[in-house]
């Protein structure tokens, strides 16, 4: 199984933006070449987890081997990486395309080039695959390959004389993709006889099995019993077991050169495996390591709060679990005065964020607070020290401050041009700035620079809203900016709040600051005491509402003897105390915060 | 030693009333000299272990008492004499409706001995009194109250209020017009929505709306202002008098002062063998009737009740009065200090908010405070 010469495997894989059809090609691809039979198929096999196949969303890398027999007779092992699509994942991303020699690019024909079809492709690009441009949904009425074609010549820069027009639903064109699989894409290179350097391209937890490992070997062999070394750590393991994936996990004795496939080594945790690592032999080490690996750096952080403070401990453990799995996904303990214990974890993205915290609910049974996601900030103090700020509340001091940096990136939106108009307005207001506007046919490419903040703060939502939909949207991170930046302070009853408190520039201050107050307002329910709520920077009160005193809670009739009921009762209603949070002498009912957060997130 | 109030409970009416929690039940037909003799056989035996003290007050109430046989209260009054030492001026009330039936009974009971009653003539208006359930009609119940007042020295009725629908012109009205009728004792009441009646399913379904917090309110400030136009002061929360005119019956109770109770379902805090403790009689009213004439009484789950249980219970009735209460007769009674039975800060900001007044050795809570005293309860315990 494993002695396939090498000009005999192609490795790609398939980028497109999200619903253009890539799992259901690679279904297509899997079922043609008979590797699960039509009774062992279930839709998107590729998509292993729940909130994966029902948001259509990879997030671990997958892979399966193919053995397809071509038209000229010889069977070649085609290896398909299905990578993350997704910007949060971006490293993730390129490390499997380093995987790969080439890409079949797919794109909707009703639909055309995509944001996300541009992010993908230039990460495909600089990889230096080679890459074949698929159209896919001919079948549809709207499909309009012409126009799609054009346009991808004219945005991405690549032929599409030979571009290929498939149907991956209904099965035309399938047999073109094999074929151009083996003919159109290079085969892997590598020395058999060299120590052995594999890329750690991926790795993940396995309830049986532990950590998985996914390698790429690229000089050398990788064997059963080998006992390796990850060259980021210099930590050392000892292979246990060694397959392919097709796509089921089938166990075989070594992997060559251009192989990809799987080892289990007994580690732990997958923060043990850095993506991108390279592995080689102990005793017989490569000299030099692929180009290096980058820790995933957190660039979103919010507090995670247990609702119900006994569930602690199960929010702990199962951060541990997801760690398990996810080592791009950061956290630390933190305390609010406000929600108690929780802790402050750092993701990769927005989308990032809302997966774990929804795997958190699913798969856990936790509910949780969120609070407002903030960037990262990198504070210059006036003694010249530089610190990175991931929590509002932790903001020191304007007076020991000099000036604060902000991340930006730089976005590409595509919008049909009737909604361009209020696309630039909404990036404007969010200080972005132009870089670049061009049509294709009656599509728009913005790219704006934009502050990541003001992307946080329920950009995605507004830019659904202003585009009813039609908007596709990527990004990158595009380095630090000194900003005007200010910490909101929100005070209820006089006193700061701490989970509530949020950066902004300070051109929006007044509007958020006045935004938040109105909304606490509505949302806390009114008390015993009048609640002044105000938003403040430093001792500067920039917005101020009041929740006035309920004005009447007593019962009517209270007399004779049953007494001991209506103690019972102010006894249930002082447990029922326990669920406020207390801000000075007013008690706040932590539902309150949970409805004033979950509208920022 | 201060002198102790009787509660005597008659479980039984005409027809339950939609609105009502409270232990009645209606039966077709009815065993009276049972019930009378099961009555009298448990005051004895609770007479028994009170020992002789000074009697201030007995209360009939149901249910509906108007409906015992006037010789039962004779019976009873006669019993109760007996057994303790009444106070010269002792207060005597009994709980009437205002049918026509009942309104000829009221001379036997004045007979009887009773000198106080309270009708439950709930509203003027005959639309409401249908929406409430009740036998009688407006004119029936002005007319029992116009016989009560010949024949009583003292006379009260209840009224409720913040009905569905109901606006704040039409309730002054309404309230004027018994205002006009009334003689030195009102007690009027928010309609309140308890749980396990037929109104609280209407209620959830919808087909009954309440005023919501800030409409009740206006309605409790318009009331406590007409009744004022007619020299009756609320003295708690729902209870209007003239001064001096107070229901001394009701006044032990949020003053906390020592009640015994017999009959069906009836509470007492009464102090056997040096400690205060929470009586409590079997609700049913025949499983009580067996229970009594088997064991002499019908107590079930007496409990102690310990001082912290105590300061809660004197605080949650204290501050339903306008006098408040008084801090020494505090902790005379629960055995701990004000200063340890609520909490400290609340009380200041509650002060701050004109909620509450400390003074005198009396901690009160104002108009505004009783306005919302539930809330303020749960803050304001330790
Ligand atoms: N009509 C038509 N629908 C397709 C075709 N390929 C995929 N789809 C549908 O497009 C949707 C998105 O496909 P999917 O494979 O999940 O896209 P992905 O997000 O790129 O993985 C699904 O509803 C598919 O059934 C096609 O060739 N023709
Ligand atoms: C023991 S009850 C009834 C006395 C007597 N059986 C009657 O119906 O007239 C005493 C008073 O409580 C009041 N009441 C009873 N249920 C009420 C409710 N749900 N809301 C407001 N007041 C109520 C009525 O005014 C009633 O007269
Ligand atoms: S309100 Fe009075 S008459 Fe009506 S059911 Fe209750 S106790 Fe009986
Ligand atoms: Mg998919």
């Amino acid at each position: 199984m494993t002695d396939t010469p090498s000009d005999h495997i192609r490795n790609f894989s398939i980028i497109a933006h999200i619903d253009h059809g890539k799992s259901t090609l690679a279904d297509r691809l899997i079922q043609s070449t008979g590797a699960l039979t039509s009774r062992e198929m279930t839709e998107q096999v590729l998509d292993n987890m729940e909130l994966e196949k029902e948001r259509g969303i990879t997030i671990k890398a997958q892979t399966v081997r193919l053995t397809y027999v071509a038209k000229n007779g010889e069977t070649y092992i085609l290896n398909l990486m299905d990578t993350p699509g997704h910007v949060d994942f971006a490293y993730e991303v390129s490390r499997s395309l380093a995987a790969c020699e080439g890409s079949l690019l797919v794109v909707d024909a009703s639909q055309g080039v995509e944001a996300q079809t541009l992010a993908n492709v230039y990460q495909a690009i600089d990889a230096h695959h080679e890459i074949v441009p698929v159209l896919n949904k001919i079948d549809l009425p709207a499909a309009e390959v012409d126009r799609v074609k054009q346009q991808i010549e004219d945005v991405i820069g690549l032929d599409t004389s030979d571009a290929l027009m498939i149907s991956a639903k209904t099965g035309i064109g399938i047999d073109t993709v094999l074929e151009a699989l083996v003919h159109r894409l290079p085969a892997p290179q590598g020395d058999a006889h060299a120590p052995l350097k594999a890329l750690l391209v991926d790795s993940w937890y396995d309830q049986y099995l532990g950590v998985v490992i996914l390698v790429r070997i690229k000089d050398g062999r990788m064997k059963r019993g080998q006992r390796i070394r990850m060259m980021s750590n210099n930590a050392v393991h000892h292979i246990e077991q060694i397959g392919v994936f097709s796509p089921r996990m089938v166990p075989v004795d070594d992997l060559g050169p251009g192989e990809i496939g799987y080892i289990t080594a007994a580690i732990k945790t997958v923060a043990d495996c850095n993506i991108g690592d390279t592995i080689t032999d102990e005793r017989n080490p490569t000299a030099e390591a692929l180009a290096g690996f980058k820790p995933s750096i957190p660039v979103v952080w919010c507090g995670l709060f247990p609702i119900d403070a006994d569930d602690f401990e199960k929010l702990r453990d199962s951060l541990g679990k997801l760690r398990l799995n996810d080592a791009s996904f950061h956290y630390e303990p933190e305390s609010s005065a406000a929600l108690g214990f929780g802790y402050r974890c750092g993701f990769l993205g927005l989308l990032h964020l809302e997966i774990i915290q929804e795997r958190l609910s699913r798969e856990f049974d936790l509910d949780l607070i969120a609070t407002a996601p903030s960037v990262v900030y990198r504070v210059h103090r006036t003694n010249g020290a530089m610190e990175e700020l991931h929590n509002p509340a932790d903001m020191p001091d304007p007076s020991v401050i000099d000036h604060i940096e902000e991340p930006w990136i730089k976005a590409t939106i595509m919008v049909p041009d009737e909604y361009l108009g209020s696309v630039l307005t909404l990036c404007n207001e969010r200080r972005g700035q132009q870089a670049d506007l061009t049509y294709v046919g009656n599509r728009a490419m913005a790219v704006y620079r934009l502050p990541l903040n003001e992307v946080v703060f329920d950009f995605y939502d507004r830019l659904k809203s202003v585009s009813r939909g039609y908007a596709s949207f990527d990004y990158a991170m595009d380095g630090y900016e000194e900003g005007d930046l200010v910490r909101i302070s929100i005070l209820v009853n006089a006193e700061p709040v701490d989970a509530l408190s949020f950066i902004a520039h300070r051109s929006q201050a007044d509007t958020r600051g006045r935004s938040i107050c109105s909304k606490l307002k509505d949302l806390i329910p009114r008390q015993l005491f009048k609640i002044p709520i105000q938003a403040a920077i430093g001792g500067k009160v920039i917005a101020r509402e009041t929740i006035s005193a309920m004005s009447k809670d007593v019962t009517a009739k209270c007399y004779g003897g049953d007494i001991s009921r209506k103690r019972k009762l102010l006894d249930k209603q002082k447990e029922g105390k326990k669920r406020m949070r207390q801000f000075g002498k007013v008690e706040i009912p932590q539902s309150a915060f949970l409805a004033a957060l979950k509208m920022d997130a | 030693m201060e002198p102790f109030a009787l509660y005597i409970h008659w479980p039984f009416c005409l027809s339950k009333c939609p609105y009502c929690d409270f232990n009645s039940h209606v039966r077709e037909r009815l065993d009276q000299s049972r019930f009378a003799a099961a009555l009298r056989q448990e005051l004895a035996w609770e007479a028994a272990r009170l020992g002789r003290r000074p009697l201030g007050s007995i209360f009939f109430g149901g249910g509906t008492p108007s409906l015992m046989e006037p010789q039962t209260v004779a019976d009873l009054l006669a019993d109760a004499a007996r057994l303790f030492d009444p106070v010269a001026d002792i207060e005597i009330t009994l709980e009437a409706n205002p049918t026509s039936v009942e309104a000829g009974r009221l001379a036997a009971f004045r007979q009887a001995g009773v000198n106080r009653v309270s009708l439950g003539i709930q509203s003027l208006h005959g639309d409401a009194l249908k929406m409430l359930g009740r036998q009688h009609s407006a004119a029936q119940a002005v007319a029992a109250l116009e016989i009560a007042r010949k024949l009583f020295p003292r006379v009260s009725f209840d009224l409720i209020y913040a009905r569905p629908g109901q606006t704040e012109a039409a309730w002054r009205a309404e309230l004027r017009q018994a205002l006009a009728l009334a003689s030195d004792h009102l007690s009027l009441y928010q309609l309140t929505i308890e749980p396990g009646t037929a109104f609280e399913a209407l209620h959830r379904r919808g087909e009954i709306v309440l005023p919501d917090s800030d409409a009740g309110a206006a309605l409790y400030d318009a009331t406590a202002e007409e009744a004022a136009n007619f020299g009756l002061l609320p003295y708690e929360v729902s209870n209007y008098a003239a001064p001096g005119r107070e229901s001394r019956h009701n006044l032990t109770y949020w003053r906390y002062g020592e009640y015994a109770g017999i009959g069906p379902g009836a509470h007492g805090r009464v102090q056997v063998d040096g400690t205060l403790r929470a009586t409590r009689r079997h609700r049913a009213p025949e499983p009580w009737a067996e229970r009594v004439e088997r064991d002499g009484h019908g107590s079930t789950d007496e409990e102690r009740v310990a001082p912290p249980e105590r300061a809660r219970e004197m605080l949650l009735m204290g501050l339903r009065l306008t006098e408040g209460i008084d801090e020494a007769r505090f902790l005379a009674r629960t055995g701990i200090a004000m200063d340890d039975a609520i909490d400290p800060r609340v009380l200041d900001q509650a002060i701050d908010a004109d909620y509450m007044v400390r003074r005198n050795g009396r901690l009160c809570a104002t108009p505004e405070g009783r306005k919302r005293l539930d809330s303020l309860l749960a803050a304001l315990v330790a």
